[in-house]
């Protein structure tokens, strides 16, 4: 078979998120002259399921209670089972967490092969090929599958969606599959970051602090001035570890991938890891001490100074600006 | 509690870029100047993995696949005073692809006897795979949770209490054992380090090697899911302009400038 099978789980609403994983699914369905087929789990959302809908020519939607709340465990006995139906050349999922978790337990449930963090995805002739970021961001490397179904994960918001152009919406289905909940995993606790704003993923202005600040106090600083430029906060992986920020903050390899129209780095040297979650800005932009720093290559434009020097002045001229 | 922490040997991830450089026939890095360290999340899981010892007690077994060199990841993990290390000796392949880890490392621990959790690192800093927490425990035949950053012993015998990071926040699960866990890094498990008496005493530490035709492994099947095609450093040069001006409010105006016209364009 040559159908590509989409699985979304941990989607809020039909996002740029979703939009990406369906974008590479519906091309990679169109080059290999299969179906696309779209698998959504938990409470369906009427704006995911039509978005969907609009892209592929299948959604199953496994709204069974057991499903509403994600336990890692029975999302994934349910998502074998629902893909096993389909008999896929290939199977995409998106970067969230859940998908990232459960990508490569799917695959092997499958007897297939996994690849994450896919900035594309290819069939070459019988296999499937995954180009992506390895050595911290340092090279580039083409993944050849060699089981199948292919299972990938894909940096989603990073892929063009697909027009809905011209298409007949697809038939929306309602999964058949007896789900019992797996009683060896409980979900004691769920917390949920209070957030301003919208997410970080998806900010079009990002502010970010990293280990040069110092200390939490700075990252107060940068707030104010992160306001008036009407962005969101982030950091790097050292301002986190020190428990300066929240790790949610944590932008880079193994933290948010994000791809805001403006970036701007304060105090972060630019590691190859730390690059790796900023490739997709428009423009990247530093105040950073050290004219040799890694970051300034990525840059647009950029400002060696200290940052204790900058950020104050900084704030004021710009909402003189304003 | 038996818990067996899996460590990977890597290429230091923190050298700078203009001293990378990749063999692209062999499809690996040359090792060059660079060092061999444990991989920085293999680093989280240890440290996890005696903090729970310290509150709870138990035994700690170190367990790595590699060449014989990565015997230097188990030393390290005896000077932080792990009871046992294990290296399963693969001399035949350099990158062997997820599966084959997980497969290799599973027998092991069949091998190694009881246990209660299994912890690795989230992905491992050279290839970022991700995959083998997720592998392992398959091969296993057990749960597991991913992006974990410290756990408990939970409200019922066998059962572990997990605090684990999500996009939004972070989920806490109770899970039974045995259970494999992903360790992700948190200011809570940030790598202690060894005191210098036990980085000697390290070398007098037993350390078991087991060779793969022990686990009944065959190298032979070290890419059967899935291969390198290709490996290359992509060229990316931005031109980027240093603010200039004679005095620090003359650079700051210029910076703001910048700032302000690309605000204005969006
Ligand atoms: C497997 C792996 C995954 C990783 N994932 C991530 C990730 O997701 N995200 C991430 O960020 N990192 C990640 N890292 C870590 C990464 O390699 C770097 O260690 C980290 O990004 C460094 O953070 P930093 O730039 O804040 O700190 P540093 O590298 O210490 O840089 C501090 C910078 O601040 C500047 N500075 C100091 N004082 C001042 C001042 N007063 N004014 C102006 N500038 C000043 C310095 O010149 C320096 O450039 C990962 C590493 C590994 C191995
Ligand atoms: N050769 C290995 N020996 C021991 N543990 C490994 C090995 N390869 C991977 N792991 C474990 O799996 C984690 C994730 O690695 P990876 O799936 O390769 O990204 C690592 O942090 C280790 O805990």
């Amino acid at each position: 078979m040559n159908d590509v099978v989409c699985c979304l789980l941990g989607s809020a609403g039909f996002d740029r998120a979703a939009q990406g994983v369906l974008g590479a699914g519906r091309r990679l369905a169109d080059s290999l002259g299969g179906k696309l087929r779209a698998i959504v789990m938990g409470p369906a959302e009427d704006a995911l399921t039509s978005g969907a809908a609009a892209v592929a020519d299948v959604v199953v939607v496994a709204a069974d209670p057991a499903l509403a709340e994600y336990n890692p465990e029975t999302c994934l006995t349910a998502l074998a089972e629902l893909v096993k139906q389909a008999e896929p050349k290939a199977v995409l999922l998106g970067n969230d967490t859940y998908s990232q978790e459960l990508a490569a337990r799917l695959a092997h449930r499958l007897g297939g092969s996994a690849a994450g963090d896919a900035v594309e995805v290819a069939a070459e002739g019988e296999q499937l090929r995954v180009t992506r970021g390895v050595y911290g961001g340092k090279a580039t490397a083409v993944i050849a599958l060699a089981r199948s179904p292919g299972v990938v994960w894909v940096r989603a918001r990073a892929i063009e969606p697909a027009s809905a152009e011209g298409r007949s919406p697809g038939t929306v289905e309602n999964a058949s599959l007896e789900v019992t909940a797996d009683p060896r995993v409980k979900v004691v606790e769920r917390h949920v970051e209070a957030k301003e704003g919208v997410r970080l993923e998806d900010a079009q202005i990002i502010v970010s602090g990293g280990r040069g600040l110092g200390g939490p106090e700075p990252f107060e600083e940068l707030k104010t001035l992160a306001d008036t430029m009407g962005a969101q906060m982030a950091a790097s992986r050292a301002a986190c570890d020190a428990g300066w920020v929240p790790p949610s903050w944590q932008v880079g390899q193994t933290g948010k991938k994000v791809a805001p129209e403006l970036y701007l780095a304060v105090a972060i040297s630019g590691a190859s890891q730390h690059i790796m979650g900023i490739a997709d800005a428009k423009v990247i932009c530093a105040i950073n001490r050290d004219a040799d720093a890694p970051i300034f290559k990525h840059c647009r434009f950029g400002i060696v100074e200290d940052y204790q020097k900058v950020v104050g002045p900084l704030r004021e001229r710009l909402s003189a600006l304003k | 509690m038996n818990i067996v922490v899996c460590l990977k040997q890597i290429l230091d991830p923190e050298i700078p870029a203009r001293d990378f450089k990749v063999h692209s026939e062999k499809r690996e890095a040359e090792q060059g100047g660079a060092n061999l360290v444990t991989n920085i999340f293999c680093e989280n899981a240890l440290e996890t993995a005696l903090q729970a010892r310290d509150a709870h007690s138990g035994k700690i077994t170190a367990l790595s696949c590699g060449p014989d060199g990565a015997e230097d990841v188990l030393r390290k993990a005896l000077a932080l005073r792990v009871d046992e290390a294990i290296l399963v000796v693969n001399e035949a392949d350099s990158n062997p692809d997820p599966l084959f880890v997980a497969r290799t490392l599973a027998a092991a621990i069949r091998k190694h006897g009881d246990v209660d959790v299994v912890l690795v690192g989230r992905e491992a800093g050279d290839w970022g795979a991700g995959q083998t927490g997720g592998l392992l425990a398959e091969e296993l035949g057990l749960p597991c949770i991913s992006f974990a950053e410290s756990y408990e012993p939970g409200s019922t015998a066998g059962t572990v209490k997990v605090k684990r990071q999500t996009d939004a926040g972070y989920e806490v699960m109770e899970v039974t054992t045995p259970v494999v866990l992903t360790i992700t890094n948190h200011d809570q498990n940030v790598p202690r380090i060894p005191k210098t008496r036990d980085v000697m005493q390290s070398y007098r530490k037993p350390l078991e090697k087991w060779p793969l035709s022990d686990l009944d492994i065959d190298p032979a099947t070290a890419h059967d899911y899935y291969q390198v095609a290709e490996l290359f450093i992509p060229q990316k040069e931005v031109q980027c302009e240093l603010v200039e001006g004679d005095t620090l409010e003359a650079k700051i105006e210029a910076f703001a400038g910048r700032i302000a016209e690309v605000i204005q364009s969006m």
